[in-house]
């Protein structure tokens, strides 16, 4: 006689919620492929956890938003966010599609260096970057985006000893309308620190004034506050052209799309109610075009967006550890994947699929990572099939942010690989070992040994 | 361990507790083990009938099981008045 | 001549004591002259009374919270029309508006009608964004302000007073006399229905509401004013009585012609002591309280169902003055079976 199929026992006590048969239909399939891979193969392949990362999606989400800006407006151009994910097979993609590259940092510089973007087509932003650091990427020609008053006198100090003029931008914060305001990055629209700045840069006359940009925050759920920015810049810029009869070449409206994440503590989600990059880009455009740039002598419009072109791309395949109940009779769930992997689950109720198809039944649970840490909590509340140890689950949207602000913490990060458009997947960074952490480790020779 | 005899299960799952007015859904091999237990077969013996018809061995059933009654304890499914007496 | 059937779905059956008004738009209906119906009641739990009164709906269908999303909600919204064929449907819920709005293309290609706002007019109306409104359209609304962190409240207050009301962006409003209390509230709302809060100021006054419909074209097909005569304590009418007031409906007027608004709507006003209307809230469907206006001559679901459908709506005119709506509850008894049917199936 065939056996049947065996499922835990389960019961579950009806309220006047939405129990039973029914909530079969309340929840998504089981993701048992990723882009025409099975979820299986790949962790027989790579192990567990894993991170995946899905190069069809990356294409066609940048066409998406390049498309979205490309028919509202003449010169459009992306620069890749560096700090989103700066795997260069990731960074590769997006230079492929034509995207120039965004850098915070000497080490993201020489990151963008080394995957062969031209020093012209590279952004250097943020808050830190040191006189070597600045000397460099002015002579190398990339575009400096001054964040505050002692880097434009520093730079303004370094110009003198270089063989050509720095080419600059300055950061500008202001009121959108949105909470909360970055007011720490940059200079003031509103109390004219910005419009001082770029006085300075032009009396100065040894720095050579490109661009304006902003960067209003991040995960921004209304458009407008972006059209709002966009009039302010060019508000600047229609300054400087009548004040200096000066013209910059661009605009640079930073990054802040929302992705397809739902926020913690919202009622619907993300991928329904979040704007899209019609959306973002209808109140830009409209503000760039309405303002008083002439047609002949719009700028460049740059955008930095992070997050929302990369999000969706990203998933990790995880194991079931084990299941546990807690004191309230509560299911709970531990995975091979925690904060130290998707430290996005802070902010994010990232949708978690079964890999594997279940019957009707669900139950509530609480999915907890591997980490012996109270903060390791991947989803505080979640309807499930009834897994069992060593079931597999796919997290969803972590593209962004999670394979650059991962810890080595507790445990070692696992491989990543990247599917191309032909189905098939390539390892793109090794899964560390407990060498790669102890070869940086020095212990000096009285502490060697325990004797 | 002794399971209230009065409960009522249907076809399609629904369990209905009448002494205390609770309604609760279980899946087949659920309402399977409660019948089981309503005949008064020993835990023992339910393991032994489910291993026969299902795909499972015995660490998982027994954790499983265990489960399971603990989940009807806290449900108070299992008689109150025999547990005490024990 | 026999009357066309149409097949309306219709949410909001929880007819309890602070009851969405799913029960008095299907009297509405059952009553329309222009049409016969036949009524399939969507539930989102198993205990809505709506579920259990046979001689109001044919049939109901669970259907997923809104926050399941649309995918979830167009799967199950295909598979009931499979069965029954809908001709329209009528959400009564605020916090599923949204997810309807969306969907409403594809479900017009399946064959189903509504007739809701657009997307901006639900956005311009919120809370959130009241005071803008006002603004723009030159209505009198009170001073309001959305905020994100309770500690803004403190910066607030000279400018509001207290009391003040502390809003949430679905449900819920409370009256805070003091700092704490506003506090309290804020993180009693935003724990449950997220940010931002609203804070609003508070007008001494009497209370009017209107309920109405506008064509989408500026036009007012509908408008019936109420006064409460009796609040319970979660400040619902329990009963009210239908009004001749002049400058209400100049309001309303007002309101549907400047915004274009498409659909039902009820209008939360506040007189004050200076007789002054301020504009409290916009809630852009109908109101629990919608079979008063039917009972006075104006039919708001029959004629948002006929609009929905694309036919020629006259406006009403006119409606009976002085009649009232004085609400009750009613023990049904039901056996467990069907309980059971329509937890384990999520059909009844
Ligand atoms: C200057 C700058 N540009 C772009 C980005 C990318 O932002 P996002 O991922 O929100 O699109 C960031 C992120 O913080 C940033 O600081």
């Amino acid at each position: 006689m065939e056996k049947k199929r065996y499922e835990r026992p389960h019961i579950v006590k009806l309220d006047s919620g939405m129990p039973g048969k029914f909530g079969m239909r309340n929840d998504s399939p089981p993701t048992t492929h990723i882009d025409g891979v099975a979820v299986t193969e790949l962790v027989e392949k790579y192990g567990s956890p894993l991170f995946v990362i899905s190069e069809h999606t990356i294409r066609s989400t940048y066409r998406k938003a390049y498309k979205a800006f490309s028919t509202r407006y003449p010169k459009v151009q992306f620069a890749w966010s560096y700090k989103t994910n700066y795997l260069p097979a990731v960074c590769n993609v997006f230079h492929q599609e034509g995207s120039w590259a965004e850098v915070v940092s000497g080490f993201e510089y020489d990151k963008a260096l080394a995957n062969g973007v031209d020093p012209g087509k590279i952004i250097f932003n943020g808050p830190g970057k040191t006189a070597s650091e600045l000397m460099k990427a002015a002579e190398n020609g990339s575009l400096i985006h001054i964040d505050h008053l002692d880097e434009l006198y520093l730079l303004t100090d370094l110009a003198g000893e270089m063989k050509r003029k720095p080419l600059v931008a300055i950061r500008v914060n202001m009121d959108t309308g949105i909470y909360p305001m970055w007011d720490r990055f940059g200079f003031n629209y509103e109390n004219g620190q910005a419009w001082d700045a770029l006085n300075k840069i032009m009396l100065s006359g040894k720095l050579e004034l490109v661009g304006l940009h902003t960067h209003i925050g991040t995960f921004i759920l209304g458009a407008n506050a972006y059209g709002v920015a966009a009039s302010k810049l060019a508000d600047l810029a229609l300054g400087l052209q009548q004040k200096f009869n000066h013209t910059i070449r661009y605009i640079d409206m930073g990054g802040g799309f929302a992705s397809k994440n739902t926020l913690k503590g919202s009622y619907l989600p993300g991928a329904d109610t979040n704007p899209t990059f019609d959306d973002y880009a209808e109140a830009i455009t409209t503000a760039l075009v309405n303002s008083g740039f002439k047609p002949e002598s719009l700028p460049l419009l740059i955008l930095e967006t992070g997050r929302a072109l990369i999000d969706e791309a990203g998933y990790i395949i995880t194991s079931v550890l084990a299941n546990k109940r807690l004191s309230t009779g509560r299911r709970a769930t531990i995975i091979d994947a925690g904060v130290n992997l998707l430290f996005t689950a802070f902010w994010y109720q990232h949708p978690v699929t079964p890999a594997q198809g279940f019957s009707q039944y669900r139950e509530e649970n609480t999915i907890y990572g591997p980490l012996c840490m109270n903060i390791d909590c991947v989803r505080e509340s979640i309807n499930l099939p009834l897994l069992n140890k060593g079931d597999k689950l796919v997290i969803h949207y972590t593209g962004a942010y999670n394979l650059t602000q991962w810890m080595q913490f507790i445990t070692l990060r696992p491989n990543v690989v990247i599917i191309d458009p032909d189905g098939t997947a390539h390892l793109i960074r090794q899964n560390e070992s407990n060498d790669s952490v102890s070869s940086l480790e020095k212990t000096p020779d009285y502490l060697i040994g325990i004797k | 361990m002794k399971i209230n005899e009065n409960l009522a299960i249907s076809e399609s799952g629904f369990l209905f507790n009448p002494s205390t007015g609770e309604s609760f859904t279980v899946n087949p091999i659920g309402a399977e083990i409660i019948e089981l237990m309503k005949e008064g077969k020993t835990e023992a013996e339910i393991s032994e009938k489910i291993i026969k018809s299902y795909e499972v061995d015995i660490k998982t059933l027994q954790k499983d099981l265990h489960d399971f009654s603990e989940i009807l304890r806290h449900h108070q499914l299992l008689d109150q008045y025999e547990e005490t007496k024990n | 001549m026999k009357k066309q059937r149409i097949n309306i779905g219709v949410t909001g059956l929880n007819a309890i004591d602070s009851p969405g008004p799913g029960i008095a738009v299907i009297r509405g209906l059952r009553e329309a002259k222009s049409f016969d119906v036949r009524i399939i009641g969507f539930a989102y739990e198993s205990m809505e009374p709506g579920i259990y009164m046979h001689d109001l709906i044919d049939k109901t269908y669970q259907i997923p919270y809104p926050s399941a999303g649309t995918d979830v909600l167009l799967a199950r919204l295909a598979y009931i029309q499979e069965q029954e064929k809908l001709d329209v449907i009528i959400p009564n819920f605020d916090a599923e508006l949204y997810s309807f709005m969306k969907l409403e293309d594809k479900l017009r290609q399946m064959g189903i009608h509504m007739f809701l706002p657009t997307i901006s007019q639900f956005e311009e109306r919120h809370k959130v964004n009241l005071s803008d409104f006002g603004e723009k359209y030159e209505i009198d609304v009170p001073l309001g302000k959305a905020i994100y962190d309770s500690s803004e409240i403190f910066g607030l207050q000279k400018e509001f007073d207290f009391p003040l009301m502390v809003k949430g962006k679905w449900y819920d409003a409370y009256i805070a006399y003091n700092m704490e209390q506003a506090r309290t509230y804020f993180n009693k709302i935003s724990a449950k229905w997220g940010l931002p809060v609203v804070l609003q100021r508070f007008v001494h006054g009497t209370e009017y509401n209107v309920t109405g419909l506008g064509d989408g074209n500026g036009n007012t097909i509908a408008a019936v004013p109420m006064r409460k005569q009796f609040i319970t304590d979660k400040g619902k009418a329990w009963a009210g009585i239908s009004i001749d007031d002049k400058k209400l409906l100049a309001i309303t007027e007002k309101f549907v012609s400047a915004t274009k608004w498409r659909g039902a709507f009820e209008l939360e006003m506040m007189k004050s002591n200076d007789n002054t209307y301020y504009l409290m809230e916009i809630n852009p469907r109908i109101p629990a309280w919608v079979y008063l206006a039917v009972g006075v001559g104006q039919n708001i679901p029959e004629a948002l169902t006929n609009l929905a459908l694309g036919n020629d709506v006259e406006p009403f005119r006119t409606y009976e003055v002085g009649k009232l709506f004085i609400r009750y509850s009613y023990d049904m008894i039901v056996d467990r079976s069907e309980f059971e049917k329509i937890s384990i199936n999520g059909e009844l």
